[in-house]
Formats: structure tokens, sequence, C-alpha cells
């Protein structure tokens, strides 16, 4: 879906990116402020010029520096959702999401203004001037505006940064409504993990201008040398998981994921329904025997793969069980006196409680199905222009 | 209520100063966007010079004018012989002199708000389809407005009252170059004429208060539009 190739110098700062996201969804940009993620989507817009490179979106080629071409910005149909909004301020929020959308000719139009204001809640504030909407409702009318335009790709730079946590809150089902329903490739800045955890089909880090790892999220969480960069506090493992059923008696739900089954409290979500959650590595204890009368629920009897000992008392223990991993973090202490290594049995302790309160739905593994309705109007479009 | 000597001062000052602010007011859209916008060598000298006006001595600017564009100035031969337009001493010279002077106001005035937009709001436009022309006609002029109104209407009330670069450029004719101020300068000059002054001074007070005024509720009615 999105192939690039951007070298640019930027003052002091190189950025040197390459990248090759292969699946439908969203596809997250995950680095620290600086690192160079907006600038790799600025290029992908067309707002920033690559000294050399490449950028493909679904097999256009928008810039191409050995070919000499460079699509100006406005001709590209790449949807931009700005951190800070950039709602005009001289037009109610009916113009402002028609403004894109006058721009494309009829017929190469697949989202519709009555979808995009069903789907972003906007029926209420479309007479409105931007000066009188929160800032949750200013970033939900710019998604809109953006949608609108008609884009075969949506940029997403820190759409949720500048808003405080309910505000989070309130965009977030909404981000995961596009994903699942207009179907269209996202690519999502955010130095934000907890955001791109939930969102995310595949992930790629970036460090001071370069790509450090890329994959689903699945695989990078697991990722002891990645800690680092994701920040400690978040380290754990996420896990893709299947209601299986629910205990009204003591209100708590079975899992079943790769690695077994999972206690947790209740989820209000039917049987069946798919989850995300992570299982915080500073939540999860090692024991070598398989213990008894214990009030932890969660015991997952796994093989370590790999231990990361290098940061001060504490030590990262990868722990694969059946077809998945889990991470723990225990002491370094721990580790020698348990004798813990590559191969050896162990059996981590999960606290049930530990996981109540980030389970997301999980974000469709299937990629765009090609005879979805926008790929076939998207094909269309192509055909007429 | 007027004399017609008075009235005849009035109109000519009316139509000399909406003159000029039709033809600086497009040069001032233009030169208030480029040094807002654009970099370039020579830039501070170019600024410097489209200020000049405001600290030169007006009869300095109107011996300018006189050498460039006086009959037989260069730049006043050529529209004489090309397009039939004379500027020494007719009412198109008058307002082309009050333009001059006036020009750095309105400059000012526009460049003050084009400065305060975001410029993020061009670029989203642009991701949005919109081609350069397309996005300064929807987005860029349309939030310079209060800056166009304000710059216009003060220098429209300031047009009024030009004297210097107009009396030195094309005299001091009645019913042709003779606005307001030159008007209230001929009066104080003839015996008895102090009673006709002071009525021109009175009407000249009110016509600039009222400018000033206007400008104002203009900007305040424009930026309530904008939520600014």
């Amino acid at each position: 879906m999105l192939d690039l190739i951007v070298k640019k110098q930027l003052g002091e700062f190189r950025l040197d990116v390459e990248l090759d996201v292969p699946q439908y969804g969203v596809a997250a940009l995950f680095g620290r402020s600086g690192a160079g993620k907006t600038s790799v989507i600025a290029a992908i817009a067309g707002l920033l010029t690559p000294d050399a490179g490449r950028v493909r979106v679904e097999e256009r080629t928008l810039f191409d520096s050995s070919a000499g071409v460079n699509i100006p910005p406005h001709r590209r149909r790449v949807g931009y959702v700005f951190q800070d909004a950039r709602l005009f301020p001289h037009f109610t929020v009916r113009s402002n999401l028609l403004y894109g959308y006058r721009r494309v000719a009829a017929g190469e139009r697949f989202i519709s203004f009555d979808r995009i204001v069903q789907l972003l809640g906007l029926e209420a504030l479309l007479e409105r001037r931007p000066h009188k909407l929160s800032g949750g409702e200013k970033q939900r009318v710019a998604i809109g505006r953006a949608l609108l335009a008609q884009p075969r790709i949506l940029l997403m730079d820190e759409p949720l940064a500048a808003l405080d946590a309910p505000r989070k809150r309130e965009i977030l089902p909404y981000i995961e409504r596009l994903r699942d329903e207009i179907r269209l490739p996202i690519v999502y800045v955010s130095h934000a993990l907890g955001e791109v955890l939930r969102l995310a089909n595949h992930m790629t880090i970036l460090e001071e201008g370069r790509v450090v790892a890329s994959g689903t999220p699945e695989s990078l969480t697991r990722r002891l040398d990645l800690e680092p960069l994701m920040g400690s506090a978040q380290a754990g493992a996420l896990i893709d998981a299947e209601v299986v059923s629910h205990d009204g008696e003591f209100q708590m739900t079975l899992l079943r994921f790769a690695g077994g089954l999972l206690k947790v409290p209740e989820l209000a979500l039917p049987r069946g329904s798919r989850v995300r959650l992570q299982i915080h590595a500073r939540d999860v204890a090692l024991a070598t025997e398989r213990p008894r009368a214990l009030s932890i629920q969660n015991i997952l009897e796994g093989q370590v793969s790999q231990i990361d000992a290098t940061q001060g008392p504490y030590a990262e223990v990868s722990v694969a069980v059946g077809e998945s991993a889990i991470i723990a973090r225990v002491t370094r202490e721990s580790v020698h006196r348990l004798g813990l290594g590559p191969g050896t049995q162990v059996f981590a302790l999960v606290k049930s409680v530990a996981m109540d309160t980030d389970a997301w739905p999980v974000p469709p593994a299937g990629m765009r199905d090609p005879s979805a309705a926008p790929a076939q109007s998207m094909s269309q479009a192509k055909g007429a222009s | 209520m007027l004399t017609p000597f008075e009235s005849q001062a009035l109109l000519l000052s009316l139509e000399v100063a909406a003159r000029s602010v039709l033809l600086s007011l497009p040069l001032a859209v233009a030169a208030a966007w480029v040094l807002a916008r654009v970099q370039f060598p020579g830039k501070l000298l170019f600024d410097g010079l489209l200020h000049l006006p405001l600290v030169l001595p007006p009869v300095v600017v109107g011996y300018l004018l006189l050498l460039a564009f006086g009959s037989r100035g260069p730049i006043g031969a050529w529209l004489d012989q090309v397009f039939g337009i004379r500027l020494a001493f007719t009412s198109a010279g008058a307002s082309l002199a009050t333009a001059v002077m006036t020009f750095p106001i309105m400059l000012r005035a526009i460049r003050l708000v084009i400065e305060t937009i975001d410029s993020g709001l061009e670029q989203a436009a642009q991701t949005l389809g919109a081609g350069p022309l397309d996005r300064f006609a929807t987005i860029t002029l349309p939030l310079m407005m209060p800056g166009i109104i304000s710059g216009g209407v003060v220098a429209f009330a300031a047009s009024l009252g030009e004297f210097g670069a107009v009396i030195t450029f094309v005299s001091n004719i009645p019913g042709e170059t003779q606005t307001l101020p030159l008007a209230i300068y001929s009066a104080i000059q003839t015996p008895d004429g102090e009673a006709a002054a002071g009525r021109l001074a009175a009407l000249s007070l009110t016509l600039a208060f009222a400018g000033l005024l206007l400008a104002e509720l203009a900007a305040r009615r424009t930026r309530a539009v904008l939520g600014r």
C-alpha cells in the first residue's frame, strides 16, 4: 500500500527512511519527538520535497527523484489531518467539510457527506464556526474534512496530542470506526505507544531520522531490544484474543489467545468478540514450579526464549507460550536465583486485575477485501480520469 | 449649507481620495503578501523603499513625482504619448500623489493582518486540492479582509488631507486639483477668508474622525466574523 524512500538533509538533521508497508489498515509511525515522523508524512503529502527517493501509494508514484516525478500536493489526493486541526476560521463547519469535497469531480467521489457526518457525529456542529468548537470537535471536523476530499490515503499527524485524556478517549473510537468502515489506508504518526498499540496493524519505529524496526505491533512488543525506545513503563507483549465465555457470578471473562486461556475482569463484549490487550511486563511474575494455593488465576506454562539484563537491577524475560509470547520484568537477582536461561521451563503468573483497564477491539487483520466498495469505486475513478 | 467653493473642494477631495485608494489597494495587497511570505535578496531595501513616503518631506515626494511624471518626465511623457493620460496639474495627478503618500499606511495595516494568518491554513488548503490561485482567493484573501478594510478606510481618510505632495506635483487649481486642505490654504491666504477656512477645517476634522471610527468598526466586525 505504501512504499517509500525519503532522503533529506534538514539543517543538522538527516532523514533517511525506507519503508514498505504491504498491508492495509493503520500503519503507525512511532518515535520520540524529533525522530522525523512528521517529515516522513510531509514527504508523502508533498509538503516536503526529499533530496532523493520515491513515494508510491497504492502503485501510484507521487514522487520519484530519478524519474523526475513530483506531483504537486494539491493533485496528490492525500488526506492530511494536522495536529492543530487547521480549520478555516472564516468558514462554518459545513463549508470546511465541503472545501476538499467540492474540488473533486462528482464521478470520483466515493465517500459521501452524509456518511462522514454520521460516522463522526458532526450533525449538531454543521452551522458552527470553528472557534466555537472544543478541541475534540475541531479534530473530528478536521478528520471529516480530510476524508471528504476523497483521498487515496489518510495521513494523521499526532491527531490526539493536543487533546486532554477525556478528549482522546472521545476521538479514538471514531478513528477505529474509520479504520474498520471506510477501509482507507491510514498512516498514523504518534509518540504515544498506547494509541499505536490500540490502533495499528503495522508499526514502524523511527529514531533520529532512521527506521529502527518495522512489523506488526505484536511482534515488536515482544522484542526486548526495542524496549528503551518504547518506554520501559509501557513494556509488555501485545496479545490478540477472543472472548470465550463470561462468568456472571464472579464477573470474570475467559479469553483464548494463541498461548492458551486468560481470565480477566468482565468485559462488556459478546462471546466471539476479538480483543487486543497488553500484558505489561511489570505485572508478570515467573516460577520454575507450578505454584499452588495462589490468588493469581492465570498461570501459563512456557519456555524462556531470551533475557535482557542490561538495565540496572531489572531483567526482562521473554517467555514463549504456545504460539504466542509474553514478557516478564523480574529482578536480575531472581534470574540468578532461579537459574533462568534460554530454554528454561517456567510458569508465567499474570494477575487478572492487571488487565482490566485496556482491552481494545482488534484491528481487522483482514487487509482490505479487493472487492469492497471503496476499492471498486476507486478503480472506476481511475478508469474515468 | 456649503458654498459652491466649499462643496466643489469637498467633492473633488472625495473623488481624488477614492481613486487614490482604488489605485494603491491592489498594489498594497500584493506588496504586503510578498513582504510577509516571500524571501528574496534585497527585501530589506524593497521594504524601506515602500515606506519612504512615510518619512520623506511630502514636498520632496511631490518634486520627485514631478520629475518622473511631469509632462517632460520620462514616465509622464510616455503616458501622454501612448495613452493620452496627463498627470501634471490634473486631478488624476492629485490621486497619484495621495496614493503614493498613503501607500505605506495601507501596507502596514494589511501586513500586520497577514502576519497573523497561520500559513498552515494554506498548507491545509493545498492538501485539500486547492492550487495556488484558488488558495489565495479562498483562504488568504478573505483572511486579509480586516487589514484591507481598515487599511483602505484609514488611507481614504488620510488621502482627504494630503497637502504637500499634491500642491507640489499638481499645483492648486480650483475645480481640478484644489482639494479640501488646498482650499483651506487658499482661504487663509485670502483677506476675510478666515470664516471659510474655519468651516472647511471643521469639515475636514469631521471626515477624518468619521473615517477612523469607521475603520475601527469595520475591523471589529470582520474580526467577530472570523472569531479572533
